[in-house]
């Protein structure tokens, strides 16, 4: 294999965090080489907590040194940054402000609601399991009949900001009982074809992964 | 894109999210209309533009919304690219961090200042909020440095997305019995600069006794004092 150039790139992560499987995904897709170095995020590196001093968190991106902090807006630069790779964010200024809005409601309300089920013990807890079917089925009205949320301009910035979650769809019927293949069944199409890509079937956990993750951490927490 | 028809803001005068897109546009030089609505019988327009958080702000160009007052900044760059200059800078790694620093004051100053003035008086919540809030404002103290502005020299991205709470200063000093200038003079020092050097700025916000009188009418209607 020939050398690949060496563009300074460094991601901290931890790869079962699905804002961390954001920047793999989007790395990948730009074709962009750069060095991985998983973080145990029970003993955070030196590295890490000096990079990101007010959240101590993954991922972080550095770049010839420099560090860029949260997953959507290290997306962002990826765009500006390399901009002879291929784009995450269409051209139009009004799609740009459509898939900006909807990656920040991905992140206000799918991690949100999402993280509120974790806690929730025997039977699922009402008011999270409706909230949750609500938002799959307003993210299914956005998809609409595309094949991707970037719509013309394909896979893109909004696909791989919701495509981490994805993988918890199983779960969130095994745990919680909100069945996505019923409540939303095209954005369950949407996350099988999703899966169809190298970027996102080699970086993010699998249904089966997060399954037990789950199963561990309800179990750490007392609620099985 | 067109100019400068059909656009119209909606807004609450005293909204922080609201009046940072009032900069934007004053300082693009963006002919737009502002409408004034009311947070407690929202309009049938902001129900239809925002179904999905039903807040302001809300932008409309020719009709078509734009939501989320920091979406809503990067859109008024990109469509209006050719009138009056950029708010985010060229670099990539310089918005980066203006970025950064926006999406900070919403993920920290919201929730310290909705401690203090949405708890009823004498709630434990309100020196919980006035403890974060001098903690939030000392890291971006920090950020600011010796800068005149959070973007350098003149305003920019992250300093429109921090002023507009500017205005809500004197109403959490009095819920809360402290003094920002006090605890925090250099944040308070630039908070002037802001006003007094760009005219896009003094011109959005409102005067802070009016947004006191605003705030003390909302807890009078729900019962928190």
């Amino acid at each position: 294999m020939a050398a690949e150039k060496n563009v300074g790139l460094v991601l901290l992560n931890s790869s079962l965090s699905p804002f961390g499987q954001r920047c793999s995904i989007a790395l990948a897709e730009k074709g962009l080489p750069h060095e991985y170095v998983e973080e145990d995020l029970a003993a955070k590196s030196d590295l890490l907590l000096r990079s990101n001093p007010i959240y101590k968190q993954v991922p972080v991106l550095l770049h010839d040194g420099r560090t860029i902090i949260e997953s959507l807006i290290i997306l962002q630069y990826l765009d500006e940054a390399f901009p002879d790779t291929r784009p995450l964010l269409p051209t139009d200024p009004y799609e740009r402000a459509q898939a900006r809005f909807w990656a920040d409601y991905v992140d206000k309300k799918v991690y949100g609601c999402g993280s509120r089920l974790y806690m929730v013990k025997g039977e699922p807890q009402v008011p999270a399991n409706i909230e949750m079917a609500g938002i799959l089925k307003t993210l299914e009205g956005e998809l609409g009949e595309k094949e991707f949320f970037g719509g013309e301009h394909g896979f893109g910035f909004l696909d791989i900001a919701l495509v981490p979650f994805s993988t918890w769809f199983e779960s969130f019927d095994k745990f919680w009982g909100v069945g996505v293949a019923e409540v939303a069944p095209k954005l369950a199409a949407w996350a099988a074809r999703c899966m169809e890509r190298e970027s996102v079937s080699k970086n993010v956990f699998s249904p089966e992964k997060v399954s037990d993750f789950i199963g561990e951490m309800r179990k750490d927490l007392g609620i099985e | 894109m067109e100019g400068s028809k059909g656009v119209v803001l909606l807004n609450c005068f005293v909204s922080p999210f609201g009046n940072r897109v009032r900069i934007a546009l004053t300082k693009k030089g963006v002919e737009h209309e502002v409408t004034s609505e009311n947070m407690v019988n929202k309009s049938a327009l902001l129900l239809a533009s925002n179904p999905v958080h039903a807040k302001v702000p809300v932008l409309l160009v020719a009709g078509k919304p734009v939501c989320e007052s920091l979406v809503i900044l990067e859109f008024i760059d990109e469509a209006f690219a050719t009138s009056g200059e950029q708010l985010l800078p060229a670099d990539a790694y310089a918005r980066a961090q203006a970025r950064f620093w926006a999406a900070y004051v919403d993920a920290k100053v919201p929730a310290c200042a909705g401690k203090i003035w949405q708890s009823p008086t004498g709630a434990l919540a309100v020196e919980e909020g006035k403890k974060e809030m001098v903690d939030v404002f000392k890291t971006l103290e920090a950020e600011l440095g010796e800068k005149a502005y959070f973007a350098g020299e003149s305003l920019g991205f992250a300093d429109v997305a921090l002023v507009t709470f500017a205005p809500w200063f004197l109403t959490y000093e009095r819920l809360a019995g402290f003094s920002i200038a006090e605890e925090c003079p250099v944040l308070t020092a630039w908070a002037a600069r802001c006003a007094k050097e760009n005219e896009c700025v003094s011109k959005s916000l409102p005067d802070p006794e009016a947004v006191f009188q605003f705030v003390g009418g909302m807890r009078k209607h729900f019962g928190l004092q």
